[in-house]
């Protein structure tokens, strides 16, 4: 097929479909339903132009209305956004496809949802094509905005309190990275990425920038300690809002931490720069840990999904200590495969809640009695999106694992595997609690609500997704190298520290 | 007989894909189907097991003379899922394919009137899927990938009943898998990152790094060993066999004879011999242990059996004892071993079968679970009884059954290796095999019938379903023959010689 635009006109479309298609959906909400359908479609063919582009042609850099960078907006695009761009456009269609049928027992909070989903969705795409700091701070606050939004869609007094706490921290969080913004404005006299990279020197204000920027995006990823607001807030939202906010708003975050870190940060030498890494890795090990024995020990579904989402997160930053030195690209790599794998593994899971939640009409775990048998597809969702959180083979968590693990293995970092596997473990522990109880009878036989089946089969196809994804790598490869957005690093290093590195290997055993 | 394997002649990657589809698309189909469409799962069922006996039988065929079969699909960088259907590949790959066809039929008239029995057979079928699919990985990568993919298939069977008893042994169950799992996954990684391939070999592929690695692989050797020895139910890690006895009997017997135990088992004998080889397994020096393991286990696992009242228990504690036989034969170290360790990987899953199937045969036409309660059930079940008889010597290795040779091999094998503790553990074993198994004989055929069974059913003339017995006799036949004509061509004991023969003795 000819391809009549090119990927410039796609990255636009990107930012203007969804923010147009809110837009209709506040003007006209009777038709709400079809005009999210039509724009999660478009939006996931301009994703899938912008990918064909990317591995045609190579990055993208446009400058939005021919204003050059200094004075304009530009939106760039490689590899790195590119997959993540693809995981917002399938989890999206996956959720615009579950929310009409959900959405129809609860018309006033549809009549908010679309907009809100929509300008979240702006958000996302506008964060991955950004191309300078300012611009990813305005995302970044309308991303927070909408996301807390939609928490209260509910109107309950626990989802009010979890939303208030989401924006609360959300802003301090952006305000944060503002100051960072401002500092590295302040010294260096740009915001665009590219320009701060060539000018950016090891000092007191590339150091305090660092930590501030740092510091409001781990608080807005929900790294351990700071997974305090997540639990509440996913628990509380309606399922497809749940979905959203676990699949897809706590990785825009942690792409922006990967991408400063990568673009203007891991080249510094200092003492920042080589701390911060290990002090990144620990946290992320002591979430892996801590949210799977909480999950472990939740009564409520949603809640231990919520909990899930806390230690996967501990997951993507399990790299940051693997990096740098040699293998380091792999354990990127791992890190993106996990992030992609868990969008759309985690969103099957939340929506599958939401078809239970609707079918018992409570998800006490304990009292799912047979829902196995009475409610099979959408049991299944949830079954192979657990599949891949625990990361067995054949899935998307499994390949993700398997990278993160060959990355610790080749650099003797036996701590972080055990962390991996015990991971692992922890899993399987809270997913098959849930696949046991489905299967076991209850004394008192509960009544099921119908489910209709637009709700179960969109959580089963994004489950399908994660799956697959097991055996998609060998397709990943090509597009996650363009742009090479992992490859400064290496070479900044210098030969030194590998070889250090390689000494410390062979001796280990 | 030395068929071998030439990289000259033209892969065939077609059948060993067929012989997945042969049962992962019934059971995908048979998911869908409402409750009462019995005929329309039946003939699915049937057709695909049938399907899938003739592919592995053409594949016999042609590993024999010297075709090769191999499919590859990219995984991972450098890293392919590979199937790959070699000489010891076949072993297990017939026997899985030919039980299942029998357990299907078993299964299909146990369940009869039960429910959710298309969500059983469709669990049935996939649990079968992965186990050809370990019987045909062609590197530890695909190994892993069907071993785990067994793991997620069994655990619905084992809590098909729906109990919170069912649901506490699925947990235990989970429990052990899940936990050897994650070891599994580590010492492969780990062996990854050192020598940088996971393709079977014959005689190992880790030979060039002994001298550099040599503690790493020993660690490695006992993180795989770990990793598969749960579900082959190595003592200590067998605790969770005993319990899973809650599911029904046809996976009982999938468990025992074909599936679970079997797939560890055979991951056992792939490790020692494609992965590590004997010969560097024996340098390493960490085949004197697990024939310690192994002996210990068969020991223990014999004592154990004679303590349990529940008929189901006890042959679950035998079938504890009776698999580490096939790690004793490879960790032995020399050619009569492996042949003996080898070949009662197919002995011994046959013979337990039939104990399976008879034990399964007494609860659904008396109601008897329990030892206690098998007076003079030869009176009335006469068949059934004749194929467990035959099946207990078998166990024993009285001669001419297929018990038999397995032991005869081993013996000779711990003879020829010059360690002669072996045929004590053997002899040991055997006696304790009698001392649990033949007090049920005698209840059985000399003691008088109480006057009433615990739950009888009325089949009329017959003594009980004729799905039930037939696949009995089959199996209980088939111990009998396999022993009786050992040594003609194509028979357990012919090909195990031929992949000994390929393991030490071709240059």
């Amino acid at each position: 097929m000819p391809m009549p635009l090119s990927g410039a006109e796609w990255a636009a479309a990107l930012v203007f479909v969804p923010l147009l298609a809110a837009l209709a959906c506040f003007l006209v909400p009777r038709a709400a339903n079809w005009l999210g359908l039509l724009a999660a479609t478009l939006i996931l063919f301009a994703t899938l132009g912008l990918v064909r582009g990317l591995l045609g042609d190579g990055p993208l850099r446009v400058a939005v209305g021919a204003w050059a960078a200094p004075l304009g907006i530009d939106l760039v695009a490689d590899g790195l956004s590119a997959v993540l761009l693809l995981m917002t456009a399938l989890v999206g269609l996956g959720v615009s496809a579950f929310a009409p049928a959900y959405f129809a027992e609860h018309s006033e909070q549809r009549r908010w949802f679309w907009p809100l989903w929509l300008l979240l969705w702006t958000a996302l795409n506008g964060l991955y094509l950004a191309a300078d700091l300012f611009n990813l701070y305005v995302m970044l606050e309308l991303l927070g905005l909408s996301a807390a939004a939609l928490t209260a869609l509910s109107g309950s007094a626990t989802a009010l309190n979890a939303a208030m706490r989401y924006l609360f921290v959300s802003l301090l969080g952006s305000a944060a990275y503002l100051l960072g913004v401002a500092l590295l404005y302040h010294g260096y006299g740009t915001v665009d990425m590219v320009l701060l990279g060539e000018r950016l020197e090891a000092g007191a204000v590339a150091s305090a920038a660092l930590l501030a920027m740092v510091a409001g995006l781990l608080l807005k990823t929900a790294l351990w300690p700071f997974h305090f607001w997540l639990a509440p807030a996913h628990g509380s939202a309606p399922a497809p809002v749940s979905a959203l906010l676990s699949a897809l708003v706590i990785k825009a975050s942690f792409y922006l931490l990967l991408r400063l870190w990568l673009a203007l940060f891991s080249g510094l030498a200092g003492l920042l720069p080589t701390l911060l890494p290990e002090l990144l890795g620990l946290l992320g090990a002591a979430a892996i840990l801590w949210g799977s024995v909480q999950a472990l020990r939740q009564r409520r579904l949603k809640l231990l999904i919520a909990y899930s989402t806390v230690a996967q997160v501990g997951y993507l930053f399990l790299a940051f200590p693997l990096t740098g030195v040699q293998a380091g690209e792999i354990a990127w790599r791992a890190v993106l495969y996990l992030a992609l794998a868990h969008g759309l593994a985690k969103a099957a899971m939340f929506l599958s809640a939401g078809g239970l939640l609707r079918f018992a009409g409570h998800d006490r775990i304990a009292d799912l009695d047979r829902a196995a048998q009475r409610l099979p597809l959408t049991l299944t969702a949830f079954v192979l999106g657990g599949v891949s959180i625990m990361g067995l083979p054949p899935s998307g968590g499994f390949i993700g694992k398997w990278l993160l693990l060959e990355a610790a293995f080749t650099q003797g970092r036996w701590g972080l595997a055990l962390v991996v596997l015990v991971g692992g473990i922890l899993a399987a522990g809270y997913v098959f609690k849930v696949i046991g109880y489905a299967f076991t009878a209850t004394k008192i036989a509960q009544e099921g609500e119908a489910v209709p089946l637009a709700m179960q089969w969109s959580a089963l196809l994004l489950a399908f997704g994660a799956i697959l994804l097991g055996f998609a790598a060998p397709w990943f490869w090509p597009l996650l190298e363009v742009g090479a957005p992992f490859a400064a690093p290496l070479a900044e290093i210098g030969t030194e520290a590998i070889a250090e590195v390689g000494a410390v290997s062979e001796a280990a055993p | 007989m030395t068929p071998t394997i030439e990289a000259t002649m033209p892969a065939n990657a077609w059948l060993p894909l067929l012989v997945l589809a042969s049962s992962l698309l019934p059971g995908l189909v048979i998911f869908f189907l409402a409750e009462r469409r019995y005929w329309t799962r039946t003939l699915l069922n049937l057709t695909g097991a049938l399907i899938k006996l003739a592919l592995v039988s053409a594949m016999l065929w042609g590993v024999f003379h010297q075709q090769q079969y191999e499919a590859n699909l990219p995984l991972l960088p450098g890293l392919d899922l590979v199937l790959r259907v070699r000489p010891l590949s076949l072993l297990f790959l017939v026997l899985s394919a030919g039980l299942w066809l029998l357990t299907t039929l078993y299964a299909i008239g146990y369940l009869e009137d039960s429910p959710n029995r298309s969500r059983f057979f469709g669990f049935f079928s996939l649990c079968v899927t992965a186990t050809v699919g370990v019987a045909m990985a062609g590197n530890l990568l695909t190994f892993l990938l069907f071993f785990e993919l067994l793991t997620l298939t069994t655990y619905p069977l084992v809590v098909h009943r729906g109990t919170e008893e069912a649901r506490r042994a699925g947990q235990v169950y989970l429990a052990h898998t899940v936990i050897a799992g994650a070891l599994l996954l580590a010492g492969t990684v780990w062996l990854y990152t050192l020598v940088g391939t996971l393709t079977f070999a014959t005689r190992g592929f880790v030979a060039d790094a002994v001298d550099s690695h040599r503690w790493s692989l020993v660690a490695i050797f006992v993180l795989l060993i770990i990793g598969v020895g749960v579900k082959a139910a190595l003592v200590p890690l067998h605790s969770w066999l005993p319990r899973a006895m809650v599911a029904p009997a046809p996976v009982s017997a999938l468990l025992h004879a074909v599936a679970v135990v079997k797939a560890g088992a055979f991951g056992i004998v792939l490790i020692v011999y494609d992965v590590f080889g004997v010969e560097v397994a024996a340098e390493l020096g960490v085949t004197g242990p697990l024939a310690l393991v192994a002996a210990f286990t068969i020991l223990y696992g014999s004592t154990r059996a004679l303590f349990q009242d529940d008929l189901k228990r006890r042959l679950a504690f035998s079938t504890v004892s009776q698999v580490s036989y096939i790690v004793l034969g490879v960790a032995i170290v020399g050619p009569l071993a492996t042949v003996g360790g080898l070949v009662h990987l197919v002995h011994q899953g046959v013979m337990k079968i039939t104990l399976f199937f008879c034990a399964g045969n007494l609860a659904e036409t008396l109601g008897i679970h329990k030892v206690s309660e098998m007076n003079g059930v030869g009176q009335r079940m006469p068949w059934t009884m004749v194929a467990f008889t035959i099946g207990v010597f078998g166990m024993i290795g009285l001669p001419p059954m297929a018990g038999f040779i397995s032991k005869w091999y081993l013996g000779l094998g711990g003879l020829e290796a010059g360690v002669h503790w072996p045929l004590f553990v053997l002899a040991g074993s055997s006696l304790l095999n009698a001392a649990y198994f033949l007090p049920i004989l005698y209840r059985a055929w000399f003691r008088e019938p109480p006057a009433a069974w615990p739950e009888e059913r009325d089949f009329g003339a017959q003594e009980t379903a004729w799905l039930l017995l037939l696949p009995t006799l089959i199996t209980a036949a088939l111990s009998l023959l396999m022993g009786l004509f050992a040594s003609m061509p194509f028979t357990p004991l012919e090909w195990a010689r031929l992949i000994a023969e390929r393991e030490f003795y071709r240059p």
